[in-house]
């Protein structure tokens, strides 16, 4: 055990690494200059626009050579420092993160988490009714093959336009400020459901899809057939099924995340919701290079940060995973 | 476990339908307050806060609607610094410069004339000495006196600190004094008029006592939360999408100039401008300072109010210029440059690409509010005018013709012509105009193309000087012709041209003419008239560059809750804008003249 979980750190370390110099290096080879963006429109004269130019440059570290510059963005990284913002100059980029941050936890946690749960028993009682698997699968299909960006335009479209009942973009309305009010928590989850709802469709067809596929497998396995031949009652037989089905669900979980997480990008920028997403892609229309550093930075972590629970899970969850590491170590 | 699962989500779907059966709640009614005591359900409290406009019930939560002026199209990004030094695109925190901090003097463009703001009187003693009387009375929204000694202070602050973007100011200014509480005392050598009362309207008093003793990088790139200023406004708060302000209550002004209606004002940066439409249609925005494009036929049919009645329904904000790269070929001739101007076809652009909301610029590229300083003579022997004929007829008599009968003429000396317009992608109403500057081009018989890079390869093509042709509109509204042809003929030519004549044209005939117009006084009316004369006529033969449209001041906005508007039919003729540095400009006088609906 202890020697799996060291060689999964040590892999997960190693992902950070390489994941974290890319996430660097990727904003740098944008083409443009993003301080005379963001001077541009100063209508100063020439002495001052050149003197401000490179002033900004030496506030951002700009001016200092590339190496140099990479190993600054370790050390500061290691002190909790991610740069200031270019784009919301001169707020620290730790600052614009945190405040987006959430937004995006309590899009994606309930989202995912309820997409999975609901997605996985809904399938599985699918699976048992001739009529439900006929109406509900391709539903199911054509559900998780839809880009979420396309159907969170087609509800906003549907419910924010059409029926006019959900608002299409921000937070919370302009004529509420953030309290803890009634009013104020149900505006904002009143702004948060259509969103939601475009990430909770296309994850809930997919876990529906994969588990009514599992379950009808494991119902045709050798031990179902033997736990029926035996007159095992059906709910047993099921639960058996289930448990065994769930794994490669759990599996499919943490290699889906990545998915999901841009999944929600987009779904972001639909609604201009302000988490990540949001940011991320305004941080890249003015080559923001701290920001956008920021934004993947949040996203590594938590796709790695997930991925190693769910793995740690996997061996909870899963007996013979366990047996067969011990037996390994042994 | 099951169980708990569905039943949560299902509470969780049915109290979001439930909130969407109250949720637009689209005319505000009175009856709701009596359902108010009723019950608890969220039901009724979410209409509550739809109901804001119910005088008897302002929530503590909300913004009273009829207190409250919404706007919307002056934020580029959300707040981040409220440092009125901030230049450029920096200054996203519209307001900051203009509700809260202050200036010596606005100037209205439409009158032609400098307001006396901060400032009761400036005069020029005699040719290097300026005079400033400071009106009495003058304090800071913390209660502390605005004296001479806080002009002096940040005027100073530009001497201390290259990184300000009025530290140049500093070569000719050679001391400010301060007399007594309220007169200040500028001594100049050599001064540079034009630009010294330019920034008279442009440089932000600032508080001593709160920013004297601050660090160097809190005064030029700090965010200045919390700022405390003279204004009509406070920081209220704000958010991604938003900044509110509220009414400074204690504002000196409001003895001269009245005291503005609404008691907050909630600036939205809207996700599209098609959000922002919708908003100003419903009445849930009172302005809109977005570019809207089809709303020449909402204004006709009554949904939306503009400045114009008619086109071109909008006030000319600034000149959009198409910049030729001077350095290249055949840009570099101007027998080819004079061809092109004739060849591109602006009336489609005004007609087409922006259905009538902007007006042609005058060739001279002064905007309407300075046309006094256009020598119509010059214009009308020198200028251009949409001609497909003329400008083929140039071509041919400058030598260029088609020699390999594709269609499009070759250089003189046989070189093949490939040119490409640009403009930054996204800029809808551009890309449209950059088309109609391809297409029109092409039928002349000049081989351009139109593309649309990103903003940022744009703007690095633009000030390092490797693009073809492209537009730019960076001279704002201004009280001197200098301010644009301080942008256009911007010398020395560096290896970066980082604000103006991103061309490159080198002329130094002109290079010295414009630095002659800057140091003719303001009051010395036909001396200006005489160097822009000289600077149209050379700027027309040579044809470095040409200005083709005014882009408009964008502005339409609702009557439901804010009425007294300004408007050409009017007499109350003031720029309807909430843009970043117009709020000087007489955007300030526009919000005093609010009155509520129904009075």
């Amino acid at each position: 055990m202890r020697r799996y979980i060291g060689r999964k750190i040590l892999i997960y370390g190693l992902t950070f690494f390489l994941a974290v110099s890319i996430d660097w290096l990727i904003p740098r080879f944008m083409p443009g200059d993003p301080i005379a963006n963001m001077l541009a429109r100063a209508s100063v004269n020439s002495t001052a626009a050149q003197v401000m130019h490179e002033y900004y440059t030496h506030v951002f570290g700009l001016d200092l050579p590339i190496w140099q510059q990479y190993l600054n963005f370790w050390n500061s990284l290691f002190h909790g420092d991610l740069g200031r913002s270019v784009y919301m100059f001169p707020t620290p980029v730790v600052d614009v993160l945190s405040r987006a941050v959430p937004y995006d936890m309590f899009l994606l946690l309930p989202s995912i988490l309820l997409s999975w749960y609901a997605g996985n028993h809904f399938g599985a009682f699918a699976a048992r009714s001739k009529w439900l698997d006929n109406t509900v699968s391709p539903i199911g299909y054509i559900l998780t093959a839809t880009p979420y960006m396309w159907l969170g335009i087609v509800l906003a479209w549907f419910f924010g336009i059409v029926l006019d009942q959900f608002p299409i973009a921000g937070a919370y309305s302009f004529s509420l400020r953030p309290n803890l009010s009634w009013p104020f928590i149900l505006d904002v989850l009143h702004h948060w459901f259509l969103p939601f709802a475009s990430l909770f469709l296309v994850g809930f067809g997919g876990w529906a899809i994969g588990m009514r596929n599992m379950i009808i497998y494991e119902l045709e396995a050798d031990y179902s057939r033997y736990l029926e031949a035996l007159g095992a009652p059906k709910n047993l037989i099921r639960k058996y099924a289930f448990q065994n089905g769930i794994l490669p669900q759990i599996t499919g979980l943490a290699l889906q995340l990545g998915v999901i997480v841009a999944g929600a990008l987009v779904t972001e920028v639909v609604f201009s919701y302000p988490g990540i997403g949001y940011l991320l892609l305004a941080a890249i229309q003015n080559q923001d290079y701290f920001l956008i550093q920021g934004c993947f930075l949040f996203i590594i972590i938590g796709v790695l940060l997930a991925n190693f629970i769910i793995d740690i899970a996997y061996v909870i969850v899963d007996p013979r995973t366990r047996r067969g590491m011990t037996g390994e170590s042994a | 476990m099951r169980k708990i699962g569905l039943t949560a989500l299902s509470i969780i779907m049915l109290a979001s339908l439930i909130l969407a059966g109250c949720g637009p709640a689209p005319t505000p009614e009175t009856i709701i307050q009596t359902q108010v005591v009723e019950v608890e359900k969220p039901v009724v409290q979410t209409q509550i806060v739809e109901q804001t406009a119910v005088p008897a019930a302002p929530a503590e939560t909300s913004y009273p609607r009829n207190e409250t002026l919404y706007v919307s199209g002056a934020a580029w990004g959300p707040a981040s610094t409220w440092n009125p030094f901030q230049p450029g695109n920096l200054a996203n925190t519209t307001g900051t410069i203009g509700y809260i901090y202050e200036f010596l003097f606005d100037y209205d463009p439409l009158s032609g004339e400098m307001i006396p703001w901060l400032a009761e009187s400036g005069t020029w003693t005699d040719p290097t000495t300026y005079d400033v009387t400071l009106r009495s009375g003058l304090t800071w929204s913390d209660g502390e006196p605005l004296t001479a000694a806080d002009v002096k202070y940040t005027y100073e602050l530009g001497q201390q600190y290259a990184a300000l973007w009025f530290s140049p100011m500093w070569e000719y200014l050679t001391g400010i004094e301060a007399v007594d509480d309220t007169h200040v005392k500028f001594t100049f050598s050599d001064p540079l008029y034009q630009e010294f009362e330019n920034n008279l309207y442009n440089i932000p008093i600032v508080p001593q006592h709160l920013w004297d003793g601050r660090a160097e990088e809190d005064i030029t790139v700090g965010a200045n939360e919390k700022p405390v200023g003279s204004g009509a406004y406070m920081y209220e708060t704000n958010a991604e999408d938003r900044n509110v302000w509220v009414r400074n209550e204690n504002w000196w002004g409001t003895e001269v100039f009245g005291k503005p209606a609404p008691k907050y004002i909630v600036d939205i940066r809207t996700s599209s401008n098609n959000v922002a439409l919708g908003m100003v249609i419903q009445g849930n925005l009172d302005m809109s300072n977005n570019f809207l494009p089809g709303v020449a036929e909402l204004a006709n049919k009554g949904y939306v109010q503009t400045y114009y009645p008619q086109a071109p329904y909008m006030l000319s904000a600034n000149t959009a210029v198409l910049f030729l790269n001077t350095t290249k070929k055949p840009m570099d001739d101007a027998k080819f440059r004079k061809a092109l101007a004739f060849a591109i076809d602006v009336p489609s652009i005004v007609n087409v690409a922006y259905a009538q909301l902007v007006k042609a610029a005058n060739p001279s590229g002064l905007l309407p509010s300075l046309d006094k300083f256009v020598d119509q003579a010059v214009v009308d022997e020198l200028g251009y005018t949409f001609d497909t004929a003329k400008a083929k007829q140039l071509l041919a008599a400058a030598g260029y013709k088609d020699t390999d009968g594709d269609g499009f003429v070759e250089a003189p000396d046989g070189a093949k012509i490939e040119l490409e317009v640009t403009c930054p992608n996204g800029w809808t109403d551009w890309m449209a105009a950059i088309d109609v500057i391809a297409t029109s081009a092409q039928a002349a018989g000049i081989n351009i193309k139109a593309a649309t890079p990103d903003y940022g390869a744009w703007n690095t093509e633009l000030q390092g000087g490797t693009f073809d042709m492209t537009l730019n509109n960076w001279a704002a509204m201004s009280n001197t012709p200098w301010t644009l042809y301080n942008l256009l003929f911007r010398h020395p030519i560096q290896e970066q041209m980082q604000s103006g004549n991103f061309g490159r044209w080198e002329n130094q005939e002109m290079f010295d003419l414009v630095d002659g117009l800057a140091k003719i006084p303001m009051s010395d009316e036909a001396g200006m008239k005489e160097a822009t004369s000289k600077i149209q006529q050379l700027m027309l033969s040579e044809m470095p560059m040409i200005p083709l449209w005014y882009n408009g001041m964008w502005s339409q906005w609702s009557e439901s809750t804010w009425t007294n508007w300004p408007k050409e039919t009017t007499e109350n003729q003031t720029l309807p804008t909430t843009w970043s540095g117009y709020w000087q400009l007489g955007g300030l006088q526009t919000l005093i003249n609010l009155k509520p609906a129904g009075e």
